[in-house]
């Protein structure tokens, strides 16, 4: 049975499912990270996030680093989806969650999972403002 | 040998294109695409960095590029 869930859609990200596929008989805590969109950046006021992904490459990514999860820590299983397309103010972006036997592996392994896909998943965003759009990161 | 760069995020709306064509010599390394795509499309320095991936993978600058490799370029990734 596979330990880990990767998914990329233009759906709308289900935490239930992420928690519902963690959830094992020998687990004795699970951790969720939900990432939602906020409705502002450096004092400017956003309007909306547009995703856009290298697909089959950002579910390799994630795929690297759920294995990686899997080996870095105490974990039993672990489920990373990410949204793609346009999200409005409070809509989930991205979901990680990671069920293990203690508390702390969970909770570490969310933490690193979000911290690496920031990092290496070929995902991007584009924020709106009331007056005008810029790609996050994309300029010094 | 022509290689076909697919683009996103910032290069998409820079280029204006979701793909672009580089002529690069045989036994080519990511190194030498960069250089070329930089005197082909110098608008890209408008932007921080950037890596290339190849079949899906990062790739390093001296990895050598083979025909029919699906090569992308890949701006500063901002998911999450």
């Amino acid at each position: 049975m596979s330990k880990t869930s990767i998914k990329v859609t233009s759906e709308k990200l289900n935490l239930n499912e992420c928690y519902h596929f963690v959830t094992a008989d020998s687990c004795g805590g699970i951790a969720a990270f939900v990432g939602t969109v906020r409705n502002d950046t450096q004092k400017k006021k956003v309007t909306q996030l547009d995703f856009s992904t290298y697909k089959p490459m950002a579910i390799k990514e994630m795929q690297k680093i759920a294995k990686l999860a899997l080996e870095k820590f105490n974990i039993q299983k672990i489920a990373i989806h990410h949204a793609e397309g346009m999200l409005q103010i409070g809509d989930i972006p991205v979901i990680i969650t990671a069920s293990a036997k203690h508390r702390k592996a969970a909770f570490e392994a969310c933490q690193f999972a979000i911290d690496r896909l920031k990092e290496t998943v070929p995902i991007w965003k584009k924020e709106y403002f009331e007056d005008g759009e810029v790609w996050v990161n994309a300029h010094p | 040998m022509k290689i076909k760069l697919l683009l996103f995020g910032i290069t998409r709306d820079l280029l204006n294109a979701n793909q672009v064509f580089i002529d690069v010599l045989e036994n080519s390394s990511i190194q030498n695409l960069k250089k070329e795509l930089h005197l082909k499309y110098p608008l890209l320095e408008n932007i921080n960095s950037y890596a290339i991936a190849v079949n899906e993978n990062y790739a390093s600058a001296d990895l050598i590029l083979q025909e029919n490799d699906v090569v992308a370029l890949i701006p500063p990734v901002s998911g999450g």
